[in-house]
């Protein structure tokens, strides 16, 4: 067991030097993959979306996905970078459990905010009409962009 | 204890971010973020979707590295050690807001056609208006579409709360240096330990974290 530098510190790491700079850069590493692979599906979501007949639930799976992944790195950078990891069970519990009730308002609101657009569109054809993108059969592709000053 | 201010803070932008995908997912008709951000930094008028957003998220996951491996080498005392780690997360830090304000820059002073009362402007991205609506068919402008206007409330969200976060970059950049000048001056070696390090260090990681999701709010889903 490494003993801390200071004797006041009570904290003591239980590995050595080498084994936390191997797990940091593990970490680093894993999470560039995930952003990596979270660019990758962002990508493909563009290429669906500019290419004949998107498919709806495709896209929305790969949403999914995405969000998974973030929750994924989440996990990693609470756990290893900010130690949470190292901590009492019940100290981690007084996180964990709050931000599980986070995720349920997260879910809740956007459900709403969906069904609020699913009902309106339903009573309200104008707003249907008016607001509802129409299905392009030419791509949509991006502007030239031409800015003030560069 | 830093924890729960987290939490705390955690909970503001989490209501932000909320309050966000409500608005988005209401509406029938939201802008694509792969239209709307694909711009580099000095490749002019290329369309490169997630180019420089992926640089600015790697920017800041090195720098919550550098940050670990600056609080890593407080528990061992080794102040030399603490001052290079923490120099380079400031430089990170740094390096992010340079990147946002770019992006910001180029947003606000962009110059795209937009539709309005059968006329065409030329609009940028501010608080009030957008120009990333629906293409308005059969009119171009020098060869490119032109839209109708875009949701208002776009604007207000995207600067808002990534100006908000970007803030909070600013607050943790200045509690780094902070943090750099009292090692320097031995404050750390003199108390015995250099724990203030650790909470700074967590409080730069939250930064990172609440990036990660604002990340994927606004430009992969």
């Amino acid at each position: 067991m490494q003993h801390p530098a200071f004797e006041e510190v009570s904290f003591h790491h239980h590995t050595d030097d080498e084994t936390f700079k191997k797990k940091v850069r593990k970490t680093t590493i894993l999470l560039s993959v995930i952003t990596l692979i979270e660019l990758a599906i962002g990508l493909s979501i563009y290429t669906i979306h500019k290419g004949e007949n998107p498919s709806h639930l495709l896209v929305l799976m790969f949403k999914g996905m995405v969000c998974i992944l973030t929750l994924a790195k989440a996990y990693y950078i609470v756990s290893v970078f900010m130690h949470l990891g190292d901590e009492i069970r019940n100290m981690i519990m007084t996180i964990v459990v709050p931000l599980l009730l986070f995720t349920w308002f997260i879910i809740a609101f956007i459900a709403d905010g969906n069904s609020y657009k699913n009902l309106r569109n339903t009573y309200d054809p104008h707003f249907k009409e008016t607001t509802m993108p129409k299905e392009h059969h030419t791509t949509e592709t991006p502007v030239e962009k031409k800015s003030g000053k560069e | 204890m830093m924890w729960y201010f987290l939490m705390s803070d955690a909970f503001t932008f989490g209501a932000f971010l909320i309050s966000y995908g409500t608005i988005r997912f209401s509406q029938n008709f939201w802008p694509d973020p792969n239209v709307v951000f694909n711009a580099f930094p000095g490749l002019g008028h290329r369309n490169l979707p997630l180019a420089f957003v992926s640089v600015m998220t790697f920017i800041l996951i090195i720098s919550s590295v550098t940050m670990v491996l600056a609080v890593h080498a407080g528990h061992n005392g080794d102040k030399k050690g603490v001052m290079k780690w923490l120099a380079w997360t400031i430089v990170g830090g740094l390096a992010f807001l340079g990147c946002q304000a770019w992006e910001w820059y180029h947003l606000i002073t962009g110059e795209h056609a937009v539709l309005v009362d059968g006329k065409i402007e030329l609009w940028g991205q501010t608080m009030r208006h957008n120009p990333w609506g629906a293409i308005a068919e059969g009119i171009s402008h020098n060869g490119e579409h032109v839209r109708t206007p875009g949701p208002v409330a776009f604007g207000g969200y995207f600067f808002g709360i990534t100006g908000f976060h970007g803030f909070h970059v600013f607050s943790g950049v200045v509690i780094n240096i902070i943090m750099l000048i009292m090692t320097q001056k031995n404050v750390f070696q003199n108390r015995g330990h250099y724990l203030m390090i650790e909470k700074a260090g967590l409080y730069w990681h939250f930064v990172d974290l609440v990036w990660v999701f604002v990340f994927l709010c606004f430009y992969l889903i």
